[in-house]
This record gives structure tokens, C-alpha cells and sequence, in this order.
């Protein structure tokens, strides 16, 4: 039988140094869900991605207790490939990060890495991952001009776009939204619907409405806890937790 | 009494002026006296002519070549360790032991006078290692000499590069090697050139360590381990040793044109480098 769960997370805990930015987190997220991670700043949102794709190895100093499965298979073991790990597991950052280079070579950047070389491959990479981001319409005609051109909320686009290009299994998309127009908003918000029909998605909302568009499931986190989990439809309307009643309501965060 | 802002402010404005327009004059001063006396002499045969007489006659075309043969083998050496060096301590290892051993040893080179590097060059490549006086020695020793510069200005090149860079190098899956190759190198492009230019500028220019381990013959060179004369050692001697003031200044002149050359090159390089990306 198949695990019915995509991820699974097992005791985890999460250091910088000394400082706990995540406190014993019991999570597991089925495929082909919005997974929303709710909570205000600094409660261990960012980490929680960053820890899924291992991108906190950059970082010197920080440490981790307990486990992460992906499919069934620990990713903090030995035998895994992180370039690999990152490919299944895509990103997305709060702010737009264009490299400088062209709209062509973002969205061909993963692809190449992985070694493909194969002109007509790439263009059809490029375009249908521009395409699922809602952005192709926009640039199609200027491919080859630098990515650096584009507005706030066409960067964010082409991020999307770009992990997209690596056919990643998971995507992650933390506040995508960020410092964009309602319009930009609204188009990214539509892309995900159609999205999770072949990913897995976590997406940290830059606001409660935002989470309640589009997640099927939510978790509140607040300082590095994960306060409560459910359903968008229980935790929005009937919150178990008195903490989490007070952020959905707005009287902090 | 208090002076007023305004005053202090007027203040401020013309010492800054007077600054950088006498920076300007002192340079505008030396190359008018330099081509003033050297530019008339210059003709076509001086470029390609090999020194006549000691060189008080016949032209520089021996010691161009030395020039350019010397620096462009201090650059190709030097080049690629100095941005490997700064490769490895930006991105291969924290700060830590051996990055303070390599920084306290670059900067300890980098505060060493030139004629230091000569004497080491002469000790070491010219005696000890018995490659004699020549392109290869001399080009050894500057490369040890323009190292440091090359080191430092590459490291701040590279750590200019923004870390989301890198954070979405990786998180494309991108290795260490792939988000060097592709991210950071491409990025701190026009930073390594600079600190390149400046060696170049340090190698045509320098006399001391050159004397001491390319020699000063300036017979046309027909290998690696010929003896040069580069230009800046021909105009030395040709004023140390009275032997022609008139050719001096036009040696002058010469290498002044060479410098000039070679940063329009390289900024025209950089322009379409930048252009491009």
C-alpha cells in the first residue's frame, strides 16, 4: 500500500547555535495539497522550508534532532545527493530573486545544472514553465533581454517559473506575494489551483485571507511550534487552540 | 565665535575641489612633460626598430616585446591562482586557521618593496632553480609580487556577490563548483579585471625586481629563458646612465601610450561584458 503522506516529519527541532527556531514538530502533508504554514514573524516558517531542501546547510552553525521523510526516505541521511534533494524539492524566496541573466537562462538555469544541453528541450522547458507561472504572455517576446528588467511581480513569477523548470515533486513558496499587486497576487493565487493537481505545495501566505483562498490544510506556528493543525475549514472557522483563535481573528501577528 | 553652517559647508566643498583637481593637475603635469619631450621623437621606426648604440640610437621594438612577454607571464600565472585563492577563501572554507594564515601571509607580501621580491627572485629563480636571467624568472618573480593585489581585489569581487545568489544557485541544485562556474565567477568579472589591470600597471611599470631577475639585454628575446629589457628598465638606464635623455623621453612616451592601450582594451572589454549581461 501506498504512504498516503508526502512528507513526514518526526520530532524535529531545528538550532541556529543556540536558538531554537523549531520546537518539536510532528507534521506529515499529503501530495497534491496546499499545505498553508501560518503564524507571525520569526516563528520558524522560513525554517521549516529551508530545512525540507536542506538549503540550511549553507549556514555554519546550526543543528537539527529527529527526522524528515520525503517518500519514505530519511533526508538528512547519508547516502543523499543534495542537488538531487533540491531538485525534487523547488523553492521559492520571499523576495524576488532574479539571477542576471536573461529571462531564457533563469528559467533553463535548473535544467542546465542537471546537464541538458539540448536546445529544442530547453525551449520547451522554458516555455511551458513560463506558461504554468502565468508569465509567458508577458515575455515570450523577449526572452534573450535580462531578467532584471522585469517588474517585482514578474521576477516572482519567473522564480516560479524557474523551480517549476525542474519538474520538482514538492514545491515551496515562501510569502510568493509579497510586495505584489492585488492583479500579480490574484494570477500566482490562480496558478497554484491548477499547480497542486501535480505537486505537493507549501506555502507560507503573506496574510490569513491568502490562506484561506487557497489551502486545504493549515498550520499555526508561533515561536517555533506548531500550535495546531487541520483543515483550512476547521482551523479558519472552528480553531482548537485559543492562540491560534487570536491570530485568525487579527488581535496579534 | 561659531561659525556657521554655511560657512563650514563652503568649506568642505572647496578643500574637496582644490583636492581632487590638484590629484588631476600633478597627472596632467607629468604626462605633458613626458609627451612633450618624448612625443616628437616618436616615429613609426622607433616602434619597430631594436635599440642601436646602447640605445642611443635605433628604436624600442626589443624592449615592447620584453614588456609584453614578461607581463603577460606574470598575468597568466598570477591570474588564476590569485582567484583561486579567493575562491577557496570565500567559498571553500569559513573563517577560521587557514584563512588567517592565508590573509596574514598575502598581506605580509603585499607590504614587501619590489627590489625584496628582486632579490628573491635572484636568489631563487635565477640561481638556485638555474633558469638564469630571463622571461621566465622575471615573469616568476612578478607574479609573486602582483599576487596579492590580484588576491584581494578578486576576494572583494566575490564577496560583493549577493548570498540569495548563491541560496538560489543551490536550491536549483546547483553544486558548489556549478554555482562558482556560473553564479559567482560571471558576477565578480569586473572586479577580477580590475585587480588584474592593477597588476598589469604594477609589471610594465616596475624597474628594481626586474633588473635583478630578466636582466637588462635587449637583444631581441627568442624564448622563455632570454634575457629582457622591458621598457620601463631601457628608460632607467637610458637616464641613470646619461646616455640619451631624448630617447628616454620617448621610451617614456612609448609606455605611457603602451598603459593607455591597454586599460582602453580592458575597459572596452568590461563595457561589453556588461553590455551583454
Amino acid at each position: 500500500m501506498q504512504d498516503p503522506f508526502k512528507i513526514v516529519i518526526q520530532d524535529f527541532e531545528f538550532y541556529y547555535g543556540s536558538v531554537m527556531a523549531l520546537r518539536d514538530l510532528n507534521l506529515s502533508i499529503r501530495p497534491h495539497q496546499i499545505f498553508a504554514v501560518l503564524g507571525p514573524a520569526r516563528s520558524g516558517k522560513t525554517t521549516l522550508l529551508k530545512s525540507l531542501n536542506r538549503l540550511t546547510d549553507l549556514l555554519h552553525g546550526t543543528n537539527h534532532k529527529g527526522q524528515i521523510f520525503i517518500d519514505g526516505r530519511e533526508i538528512y541521511g547519508e547516502e543523499v545527493s543534495l542537488p538531487e534533494l533540491r531538485r525534487r524539492v523547488g523553492m521559492v524566496f520571499d523576495l524576488p530573486t532574479a539571477l542576471p541573466l536573461s529571462i531564457y537562462e533563469n528559467v533553463a538555469y535548473g535544467p542546465r545544472l542537471k546537464g541538458m544541453r539540448e536546445k529544442s528541450r530547453l525551449d520547451e522547458i522554458v516555455a511551458t514553465s513560463l506558461q504554468a507561472a502565468v508569465l509567458w504572455d508577458e515575455v515570450k517576446d523577449r526572452l534573450p533581454s535580462s531578467a532584471l528588467r522585469l517588474s517585482g511581480g514578474q521576477q516572482q513569477r519567473l522564480c516560479i517559473a524557474r523551480m517549476l523548470a525542474l519538474e520538482p515533486e514538492i514545491i515551496m513558496l515562501d510569502e510568493p506575494c509579497s510586495g505584489l499587486d492585488p492583479i500579480s497576487t490574484a494570477s500566482i493565487e490562480k496558478s497554484l489551483m491548477t499547480l497542486k493537481e501535480k505537486y505537493t505545495i507549501l506555502l507560507v501566505p503573506h496574510n490569513i485571507q491568502q490562506a484561506s483562498r487557497v489551502a486545504d490544510r493549515v498550520g499555526f506556528f508561533l515561536g517555533g511550534e506548531m500550535i495546531e493543525e487541520g483543515s483550512a475549514d476547521q482551523i479558519f472557522t472552528r480553531p482548537q487552540n485559543k492562540k491560534t483563535e487570536d491570530y485568525i481573528s487579527g488581535r496579534f501577528g | 565665535m561659531r561659525i556657521s553652517r554655511h560657512f563650514t559647508q563652503e568649506m568642505a566643498r572647496t578643500l574637496i575641489w582644490i583636492a581632487s583637481f590638484s590629484t588631476l593637475a600633478v597627472m596632467f603635469w607629468i604626462l605633458y612633460q613626458v609627451l612633450r619631450e618624448g612625443l616628437p621623437l616618436l616615429h613609426l621606426s622607433f616602434f619597430l626598430k631594436p635599440p642601436r648604440e646602447m640605445g642611443r640610437a635605433g628604436g624600442i621594438a626589443s624592449t615592447i616585446i620584453g614588456t609584453l612577454a614578461l607581463t603577460i607571464v606574470a598575468i597568466v600565472i598570477a591570474t588564476p591562482l590569485g582567484v583561486g585563492t579567493a575562491i577557496f577563501l570565500r567559498e571553500y572554507t569559513r573563517e577560521g586557521r587557514i584563512s588567517r594564515v592565508i590573509r596574514f601571509g598575502t598581506d605580509c607580501l603585499a607590504g614587501v618593496p619590489s627590489i625584496i621580491f628582486g632579490l628573491f627572485g635572484f636568489v631563487f629563480f635565477v640561481i638556485f632553480l638555474g633558469m638564469g636571467w630571463s622571461i621566465l624568472s622575471g615573469g616568476l618573480t612578478l607574479t609573486a609580487m602582483i599576487l596579492p593585489t590580484i588576491i584581494c581585489t578578486a576576494e572583494e569581487a566575490i564577496k560583493s556577490i549577493p548570498y540569495t545568489y548563491r541560496e538560489v544557485s543551490y536550491g536549483l541544485g546547483g553544486t558548489r563548483w556549478q554555482t562558482i562556474r556560473r553564479v559567482v565567477l560571471p558576477n565578480a568579472f569586473p572586479g577580477i579585471l580590475t585587480g588584474v589591470l592593477l597588476g598589469v600597471g604594477r609589471c610594465v611599470g616596475e624597474t628594481a625586481a626586474v633588473i635583478l631577475t630578466a636582466g637588462s639585454s635587449f637583444l631581441m628575446p627568442d624564448s622563455l629563458f632570454s634575457p629582457i629589457r622591458t621598457m620601463a628598465v631601457h628608460f632607467y638606464i637610458l637616464a641613470r646612465e646619461g646616455i640619451s635623455m631624448e630617447m628616454a623621453y620617448a621610451t617614456g612616451a612609448a609606455l605611457i601610450i603602451l598603459i593607455l592601450i591597454i586599460n582602453t582594451v580592458a575597459n572596452l572589454l568590461l563595457f561589453r561584458y556588461v553590455q551583454k549581461g
